[in-house]
């Protein structure tokens, strides 16, 4: 300190467990702007798998949720094509761009899931499709001269639309959730709500939740992953409104002088973005713009780490040589 | 052979038949008045009408059922079948009794709870196809008795099949099941939910309905045509509005000043009864105003005759019984040259047997009582014996003792008496000693 000229006014202080208050502006937190300066450049990746059986809206929420026509439902995909005889998983990447920031979306699509009479195990190709995706990764990772930048083809979240039956989970989701809440995130949402009434909607709901609490499945965002108070609370808040009813629409209604996305009945425009009417702006905001990094995050240190570890315990004997 | 005697009988009406000639009349005999005639003896007798509704959990089966016939068959106190998880299929009926204008219709709804709910549906359809079998086997058996005063009808008369809104198309196991149920039943689909799909995708959802309905050679109710060329425009435009979409509720809520059954959302009510929210008006007309005795007349006329032509000719081709049924029908084609009389007989017979069986029961039961009260009789008779034993044993102790006490008593009696009497000769001794002393001191 003493080397510091005294001109500055600034207090010494010196804490005893070793941080210290600064004397001057360092420009330490101008890391923040280098790395939105980095990552606008280098764009980022997001991988969106959705599941659920045909005629739930899948199509038609991706391209609500992303703004723009991402998923195979506009690319002149024909209503003639026939329900598939296995599950096929089919992934389609855009990239778009929005204040500078790009990003690579991936939407993966699984057609056929739940449409045949006979569904037993027609998550068996979802799952090898998401373990795949995990052993692509660590192939880049092992390597002995690695890529600058590991092209990151993981499903980060998958949501899983649920029938808006009103009365209870079907047989089908509680088995697919189960079986692949620890390997990917799941989101689960109620599918096509507008079917449903206010009334009817919270019941349904109330009864969802305590099934999927029953049946011990963990969806995003998990409780055990919450980081500290902050995150908790924010966590809990939103567990307690998931699964969230949403509504999805690329027509576009004029109601009260404005424009919005919505669907028009005899009786009334459903106004997708009006919370009054669903639930799709939580969902948009909880997904894109709040935790969209966070299920990045959980993707790479958490279901990837399970992966890595399994299989290097089976392969231990292989690396060690 | 009673199917022989029936035929011959219907030759020679044949024969009869190609002489009728309309004849115009000259007076007025009266027999217009028949309909109503025919009219009066229904009213009385009531009719009979079974509806089968088939589909998923959560389609709004339940509820379109309470719309239709403005009742809570089910409530909440006896919640439908879909509220309960059932694991497998079941096929569960209700029957209700509605009075109205005078006319009194048993309705019989039959909910096949857990179709299509499980991962693996294969079959779930068997259980539907056994019950309606099931129900038509017992009309022919009770069709084929001598006795058939009373005959209920059972038969499914309708069964509405609920297709799921995707809006995309039909799924397999829509196709798989209504094809194998369009000849035995009178299928209609409905549209469920109807209220989720806009008008235009409800329409492209109708067309490609019955483009696939159509493309599998899919046999749905067809409504038959009339003489009537007005009645015939308005059953056009049902068949255009096939399949009909249907939304359901007993929720009466209030629309600009008018109370009509609808559905509450923050967008809208929609309508149950409005003609261009969606089609329950129309089902509802077709199936209860106007095409509801149609509906059991094809079942009796197409779907039962095929049944029973298909069960009589597995029967009689090979001379053996080759299904799997019990009872009439066997006896029935097996033995030929039955005459009427004869079944009476047999039917008499086995009546007889029924009732020698019942009385043998009872006899056994009888007997058993019997020889229960006997055995309780003997241990009680045993308990009595074994305390009169006891008692008289105690009363022999008691008098040995007491004989025992009294000999000791006599031996002391008689110590004493011979102690006494020792006393009383020493006395005497002592007394005639001292008078002979007293003589000796005498003379002294």
């Amino acid at each position: 300190r003493a080397d510091r000229p005294h001109g500055h006014g600034l207090s010494s202080s010196h804490n005893s467990s070793g941080g210290s208050t600064l004397l001057g502006y360092i420009g330490i937190d101008t890391i923040i702007e280098q790395m939105r300066k980095k990552t606008m450049k280098t764009g980022f990746d997001f991988n969106i798998m959705v599941v659920g059986h045909s005629g739930l809206g899948k199509s038609t929420l991706v391209n609500t949720l992303f703004k723009s026509h991402v998923s195979r439902k506009s690319a002149g995909w024909a209503r003639d094509e026939k329900i598939p005889k296995t599950v096929e998983i089919k992934a389609v990447s855009h990239v778009i761009e929005e204040g500078g920031v790009k990003m690579k979306l991936t939407v993966v699509d699984t057609p056929g899931f739940g449409d045949q009479i006979n569904n037993d195990n027609c998550w068996e190709p979802i799952s090898k499709y998401i373990n795949e995706q995990y052993e692509k990764f660590l192939k880049e990772e092992v390597n002995i001269t690695r890529k600058k930048r590991i092209p990151d083809t993981r499903v980060h979240c998958c949501i899983y639309f649920i029938s808006p039956t009103g009365h209870f989970l079907r047989q089908l989701d509680t088995e697919f959730m189960k079986r692949l809440s620890h390997s990917v995130n799941i989101i689960p949402v109620i599918a096509k709500a507008d079917t449903m009434t206010l009334e009817e909607r919270q019941e349904f709901k109330q009864r969802v939740r305590k099934e999927l609490e029953v049946s011990g499945i963990e969806f995003y965002p998990q409780k055990e992953f919450d980081e500290d108070m902050e995150d908790k609370s924010d966590n809990d808040k939103i567990r307690e409104a998931m699964p969230f009813a949403v509504v999805g629409s690329d027509k576009e209604y004029q109601v009260n002088g404005k424009r919005v996305l919505g669907r028009k009945t005899a009786w009334g425009i459903v106004e997708v973005e009006n919370p009054n009417h669903c639930e799709f702006a939580q969902l948009r905001d909880f997904l894109i713009r709040s935790h969209l990094q966070d299920l990045k995050e959980v993707t790479h240190n958490i279901h990837y780490e399970t992966y890595r570890a399994k299989r290097l315990n089976e392969n231990g004997e292989y690396y060690n040589q | 052979m009673y199917m022989l005697y029936e035929a011959s009988i219907n030759r020679m009406r044949v024969s009869v038949c190609v002489s009728l000639k309309q004849r115009n009349l000259e007076g007025y005999v009266g027999f217009a008045n028949l309909p109503n005639q025919v009219y009066r003896k229904s009213v009385k007798r009531g009719f009979e009408f079974t509806l089968m509704v088939v589909g998923e959990s959560g389609l709004g089966k339940s509820t379109l059922i309470n719309s239709l016939f403005l009742t809570d068959l089910y409530s909440k106190d006896y919640p439908g079948p879909s509220q309960r998880i059932k694991k497998t299929v079941q096929v569960e009926q209700s029957k209700v009794l509605i009075k109205e204008g005078g006319v009194q219709l048993t309705l019989t709804i039959v909910d096949t709870p857990g179709f299509g709910d499980a991962v693996d549906n294969s079959n779930c359809w068997q259980p539907v196809i056994n019950y309606i079998d099931s129900k038509c086997e017992d009309f022919l058996n009770a069709e084929s008795r001598v006795n058939r005063r009373s005959m209920p009808d059972n038969r499914v008369h309708c069964c509405l099949y609920f297709i799921a809104p995707s809006g995309h198309g039909l799924k397999p196991l829509d196709i798989e099941f209504m094809k194998r149920l369009h000849d035995k039943v009178n299928v209609i689909p409905l549209i469920a939910k109807a209220d989720t799909l806009t008008p235009e995708e409800c329409q492209l959802f109708k067309k490609q309905i019955m483009k696939e309905i159509q493309e599998h050679k899919i046999k749905i109710y067809e409504f038959p045509d009339t003489e009537d060329d007005d009645d015939n425009k308005l059953i056009r435009k049902i068949k255009e509005k096939m399949p009909l979409a249907v939304v359901g509720s007993n929720v009466v809520i209030e629309v600009n000043g008018k109370k009509v059954r609808g559905r509450q959302y923050p967008w809208g009510v929609a309508e149950v009864e409005n003609g261009e929210h969606c089609d329950f008006t129309v089902l509802r007309n077709m199936l209860i105003r106007t095409h509801m005795q149609d509906l059991k007349d094809v079942t009796n006329n197409v779907h039962y005759e095929n049944y029973r032509s298909k069960k009589l000719a597995a029967v009689t081709c090979n001379g053996v019984d080759t299904s799997k049924t019990k009872g009439q029908l066997t006896k029935y084609g097996t033995i030929s040259g039955k005459y009427p009389l004869a079944q009476m007989e047999e039917e008499r017979r086995e009546h007889v047997m029924k009732m020698k069986k019942m009385e043998a029961e009872m006899e056994q039961v009888f007997e058993m009582k019997v020889k229960e009260k006997k055995q309780k009789l003997k241990d009680s008779e045993a308990e009595l014996e074994r305390r009169h034993e006891q008692m008289k044993r105690n009363l022999e102790a008691q008098y040995k003792e007491l004989e025992e006490k009294r000999r000791v008593f006599e031996e002391e009696k008689a110590n004493w008496e011979a102690q006494q009497r020792i006393l009383e000769q020493q006395k005497l001794d002592a007394s005639k000693t001292m008078e002979k002393n007293k003589k000796k001191g005498k003379i002294f």
